[in-house]
């Protein structure tokens, strides 16, 4: 994972409350086997009329956010489905911080994987700076995980808090799975000792299994099968 | 000992590893995965040369973008085909037991964990899909987790969580005839909003709820994250023990007896604390019915369409605007003036036989309105479709116009071909009513299975309170 310490860029307004995170990327893009590519897909029944044409109201297809790295929002941000395509879109478009009242716990959490950083900042803080993006135009912040600031070059300037020990996997950009395999030895052993005990686990009737030795090819329509 | 709260057992009989400062290390009991969350993780597995901890608690379903007819032929949709082999292989690989979309056992990854068996009370389940939380309902610590942590539980069989706050929701006396589980739960979300319970585990709990049936207590958990909560629990009680006796994946006999034994010690201590507790009365629930583009956007079907003028906070007068632009509804309409196009039955929120059989019950004997495009049922597992059919609820359905499918997640996400056209209503007894949700465009207002069926019979929302099949009948 990219790891995030300090990050300047320009700072997107997206001026509506519980954005979802099928708004985010709509279930058609839900059908990909990579991480890759997901920023074309970003908000895309709003980002785009009929043909991928770019919908000149979408805050985002404004010529003066191109660019933006920093995404302003509302509260309850990323709501809903798990779909961790929703932070794969936001970082392959570009955007390395989020900043919003507050976030859905699993976009949150989804952030964190991903090398993003999701900011909360109170409603009164936010505020203010989604009259300061809509003010100036090229309006910049920077986003500083190390001494937990948000700032402007005017003078603006706000703390923010994470918790420590996400701050610290972000900023080294940990693998933490990685971390998790460290612990092989307490896993083996909470496996021996659990409390529901290995009779919970037994297949007891294995008639409903399906048979495990083939794997079905799926015909397409126009000929062909997958390579299975 | 201090009395702890049911999230909090089971979290202690879960915890491998603890230190301070540090989110502990969480074992999982069960690891659900279905085709569209899990080719990232395979192929991250793949990469780091890690390999599936333990194939033998991980089982996997087609779901998401199956077809709901015509199986049998050739896949009309190539990339849907490239992830249902993905699935095929990588579980071939790994030694994963899956259910493809030919097993008799296939279905919403949410409604056959509870039918085979493989949701017990006391566990930890986790799935990539919020709806997760479903099977809470069982007395089990169930939530939905992103692509990176479906990886993590494949090569560690743990996750590393923070400890959510508690909320208790107690729905005190008996619900209405007609009123049903999905309604209880769009009150609440009411209630306490689509951010009410971020950041919290709830824990269910009452009369009305204790009243419901497995089914019907599913449907609760299942929105659970609609009001922003990852899980929601129920406490296991003989309704529990009597619906799991028998299942596949369920020890037997005297075995049965010990999981009874543990499974009753799990329920909240008398006394346990709660970051947060809610009230509400049963008797005021009326039948539910969202008009914008959030489940927290719902009224009762007796209501209006809201004003937006009537929200204080601007932000939220600025949200109604919006759903209601969005939804093409004026304010001050009656809710049982709205005319539907579509109406589908189905999802992990409502499609199992409880839910069928409450549908066809208003359905029996009578016709989907002329102006109706599409009825759709589509069970939530092919064991429910079978079950229903051998009750010959197909054939009232059929009869009454709506089309009988095969199991899928179907027009709730409009992932495969059923989907809802743009600018069109829906009636549809899913969970999530956001735009473009069920189709790009396409208008969803959630409600219960009887009013989904009583909105294809009329053609616009009517109160099923008022119909003489349900007032003598339900509850």
């Amino acid at each position: 994972m990219q790891p995030f310490t300090k990050h300047t860029g320009l700072v997107a307004p997206l001026d509506r409350v519980n954005v979802d995170t099928d708004q985010i990327v709509p279930k058609q893009f839900l059908k990909a086997l990579t991480r890759e590519g997901f920023g074309r897909t970003l908000f895309y029944d709003w980002r785009y009329l009929p043909g991928e044409k770019p919908n000149p109201d979408f805050v985002l297809n404004w010529p003066r956010y191109r660019g933006a790295s920093i995404l302003l929002t509302r509260s309850n941000f990323g709501c809903g489905s798990s779909r961790e395509h929703a932070p794969w879109a936001l970082l392959d478009y570009g955007f390395r911080a989020i900043i919003a009242p507050s976030y859905a716990d699993i976009f949150y959490n989804n952030c964190f994987k991903n090398g993003i950083l999701p900011v909360v900042l109170p409603d009164a803080h936010v505020d203010e700076l989604f009259r300061r993006t809509q003010q100036r135009e090229g309006y910049r912040l920077t986003v500083d995980l190390e001494d937990l600031t948000v700032s402007d070059d005017s003078g603006w300037r706000q703390p923010f808090q994470v918790d420590a020990f996400r701050r610290e996997c972000l900023l080294k950009g940990w693998d933490d799975i990685g971390l998790t395999l460290r612990f092989e030895e307490q896993i083996a052993e909470y496996e021996r000792r659990h409390p529901v005990s290995a009779r919970m686990y037994e297949k007891v009737d294995a008639t409903v299994l399906p048979p495990q030795e083939s794997i079905h090819r799926y015909k397409r329509l126009g000929g062909g099968e997958g390579e299975a | 000992m201090t009395p702890r709260t049911m999230y909090e057992k089971i979290w202690d009989a879960h915890v491998v590893r603890e230190s301070p400062g540090e989110p502990s290390l969480i074992y999982i009991d069960r690891h659900l995965i279905h085709e569209g969350t899990s080719p990232q993780a395979f192929a991250g597995l793949r990469a780091a040369g890690r390999k599936v901890r333990r194939p033998d608690l991980t089982f996997a379903v087609m779901d998401h973008s199956v077809p709901t007819k015509d199986r049998h032929l050739p896949l009309v949709d190539q990339v849907a085909a490239a992830q249902f082999e993905a699935l095929e292989r990588n579980c071939r690989e790994h030694g994963i037991t899956l259910f493809n979309m030919f097993s008799r056992n296939q279905g919403i990854v949410h409604i056959i964990g509870p039918e085979l068996g493989l949701t017990q009370p006391g566990q930890t389940i986790v799935c990539g899909d919020s709806h997760t939380s479903t099977h809470g309902a069982f007395g089990t610590l169930a939530f939905g987790i992103g692509t990176s942590e479906v990886e993590h539980v494949l090569a560690t069989q743990c996750l590393p969580q923070f400890k959510s706050k508690t909320m208790l929701v107690r729905v005190n006396g008996r619900c209405r005839p007609g009123i049903t589980a999905k309604d209880i739960i769009l009150s609440i979300i009411g209630r306490i909003g689509i951010a009410g319970g971020t950041g919290h585990v709830i824990e269910y709990a009452g009369e009305a709820i204790r009243a419901l049936s497995m089914e019907g207590r599913m449907t609760v958990c299942n929105m659970s994250i609609e009001a922003g909560a990852r899980a929601g629990m129920i406490a296991p009680d003989e309704t529990t023990f009597a619906y799991l006796e028998g299942r596949p994946f369920l020890p037997r006999g005297k075995d049965f007896q010990v999981a009874v034994d543990y499974w009753k010690t799990i329920a909240s201590d008398a006394g346990a604390q709660y970051d947060r507790v809610v009230e509400l009365v049963a008797d005021d629930i009326a039948p539910q019915v969202t008009w914008g583009t959030n489940p927290g956007m719902v009224t009762d079907v007796t209501g209006k369409v809201p004003d937006p003028a009537s929200f204080a906070d601007p932000v939220d007068r600025k949200a109604a605007e919006r759903a209601l632009e969005y939804m093409g509804l004026v304010p001050g309409t009656p809710i049982q003036e709205i005319p539907i196009d579509r109406v589908f039955i189905g999802s992990c929120t409502n499609s199992r036989l409880e839910d069928l059989r409450l549908a066809a019950r208003v359905v029996a004997g009578k016709r989907v309105a002329p102006s109706i495009k599409q009825a759709l049922v589509v069970p939530g597992s092919m064991v429910v479709k079978a079950q229903a059919e051998k009750e010959g609820l197909d054939k009232i359905f059929r009869e009454a116009g709506f089309e009988w499918r095969d199991a899928g997640c179907s027009m709730c996400i409009g992932m495969n071909a059923d989907v809802l056209p743009s600018g069109e209503r829906s009636a549809s007894t899913s969970n999530r009513n956001f735009e473009g949700r069920q189709g790009k465009g396409g208008r969803t207002h959630l409600v219960s299975p009887m009013m989904a069926a009583a909105a294809a019979i009329a053609g616009h929302f009517v109160d099923i309170r008022d119909w003489p099949e349900v007032r003598t009948a339900v509850q």
